[in-house]
């Protein structure tokens, strides 16, 4: 233990950015941006599956409401949707007294609800597109054993649409990693508000960037190399057979 | 005759390059953060106005150059001036050792302390390690102010860091503040003037010590370029000669001094 830590004394020695001090602040920003964007994915993972079921109903008054909200957290920047989360919501007469504010109060949540609207939206859209993708035989076939809407559902459309989602869905989680740089915007100390504070304390946009887009890179590897993992698990009957 | 007519447009090039470089400006770019009132602001039709433009253009027709104001957020000020977006920097950028290792400062044209402002309702007489222990403390990111607070109180208190002094004073008035650190005259006219809330201002106005506070704003240049800041230092003294400089200090900050 010793010996690593006078390793790494040895490698920062007169290095005047990269302190232990600021690498302090790269990794409170990178456990700040975890806590992000796994939290806003699971959440929206949540809400877009009855969200997607709803949004491929064949009644109207069902889908249409669900299409609205896709359409206007997909149709607009999440820049947009952040600030009016955090600054707009205190031009609510009152908001101080209600029982919201504490939540609000943070900018940790009102990210954190940005986020989870913005990827919902998109994960709904991405479902709801596996959903609609399943094949007519399937569907006759469940039909014909007699299985009710509910039991074919959760039976035969659910499991395969999750499977032809995956891909897709994948890159979703990609981009929403890369879309929460923006939470430094509301002053939240996460990855990119760390490379920011760096920037501009030693004036050293190089050094600071470059090492946040390299934890960046980091990260993206290991969700690539998960969803690897899950495609070649889940999607094993569709790779070729050897004979 | 076709290399010829390429070695000729090369020579060109580079001759107009070589002027470029050497050039004596009569067009200067001057780079600036707005919103930071009174320093620079715009008006409710959308001018461009404050200490700082009205002394930069005063300058300007002193040395008998145009003058073209850039905006530029706060943290990116200086890599904006290595990158030639603008020759100088007019913003109420405090002169410290930690900038002089990257830019040429100009003579101070102004010094000014800061200061802590909280609402009425804090209660407390003093900001030091105890009082604000826990409470949430707002600066604009890469700020004198920021480098201060993170190196005096990180440990004791949250710090929120804004990009600009605006969006910082709406979350003060949204009360996710507890307490702003800010250059005073910036805090005086958007703090302690505001109609929104009461806010009073904490302890003494703070300009020591020296290492975080430095000399007063300045103006800052690229190091190479020491013709053009001997120029502005020049008409600054010519300015505080004639009277000029106080007539634009009293528009801004009464007559006290």
């Amino acid at each position: 233990m010793l010996d690593i830590s006078a390793w790494f004394n040895d490698l920062l020695a007169g290095n005047l950015i990269f302190t232990p001090t600021t690498l302090g602040y790269y990794w409170e920003g990178l456990v700040m941006t975890t806590q992000l964007v796994f939290l806003s994915l699971v959440a929206g993972l949540v809400l877009a599956v009855p969200l997607a079921i709803m949004r491929s109903s064949k009644h109207k008054w069902i889908s249409l409401p669900i299409y609205f909200y896709t359409y206007i957290f997909r149709g607009t920047p999440l820049l947009i949707q952040l600030y009016i989360i955090y600054y707009g919501v205190v031009f609510i007469d009152g908001i101080q007294e209600t029982f919201f504010w504490p939540i609000l109060r943070e900018a940790f949540y009102p990210a954190l609800i940005a986020f989870t609207l913005n990827t919902a939206a998109y994960t709904t859209e991405i479902f709801r597109g596996a959903i609609k993708a399943t094949s007519k035989g399937e569907i006759e076939a469940a039909r014909a054993y007699g299985m009710s809407q509910s039991l074919m559902m959760r039976r035969i459309i659910m499991p395969s649409a999750f499977r032809r989602a995956l891909p897709a869905y994948g890159n979703e989680v990609i981009f929403m990693l890369h879309a929460s740089a923006i939470a430094s915007v509301v002053t939240l100390m996460d990855l990119t508000g760390a490379a920011r504070f760096v920037y501009a304390r030693f004036y050293a946009p190089f050094d600071a960037f470059l090492f946040v887009a390299a934890i960046y890179l980091c990260l993206t590897f290991a969700i690539l190399y998960f969803f690897r993992f899950l495609e070649k698990k889940l999607l094993a009957h569709l790779r070729p057979q050897n004979t | 005759m076709k290399k010829l007519l390429t070695l000729s447009v090369l020579g060109l090039a580079i001759a107009a390059a070589s002027s470029a470089q050497a050039r004596d400006y009569d067009n200067v770019r001057i780079g600036v953060d707005v919103p930071y009132e009174p320093m620079e602001y715009r008006t409710a039709d959308g001018e461009l106005t404050g200490f700082d433009i009205d002394l930069g253009n005063a300058l300007c027709e002193r040395m008998s150059v145009t003058c073209e104001w850039v905006e530029q957020e706060w943290d990116g000020i200086i890599p904006g001036l290595m990158s030639r977006n603008y020759d100088a920097i007019i913003s109420s950028m405090t002169i410290n050792d930690e900038r002089r290792e990257q830019v040429l400062f100009s003579d101070p044209y102004i010094t000014m302390p800061s200061a802590w402002f909280a609402p009425s309702g804090l209660n407390i007489s003093e900001a030091n390690e105890e009082t604000l222990k826990g409470k949430t403390i707002g600066v604009q990111r890469g700020t004198l102010q920021d480098n201060y607070v993170t190196d005096n109180f990180n440990s004791v208190a949250n710090i929120s860091r804004y990009s600009t002094a605006d969006d910082m004073v709406l979350d003060m008035e949204a009360q996710r503040l507890d307490i702003v650190f800010l250059d005073f005259p910036i805090g005086q006219s958007t703090l302690l003037e505001s109609e929104e809330a009461e806010y009073v201002v904490v302890g003494e106005r703070i300009s020591e010590p020296k290492e975080y506070f430095g000399d007063g704003f300045g103006i800052a240049f690229r190091q190479r370029d020491e013709a053009l800041a001997e120029k502005f230092n020049k008409a600054l003294a010519e300015l505080q000669e004639d009277g000029t400089y106080d007539e634009i200090f009293a528009r801004y900050f009464g007559e006290e001094e």
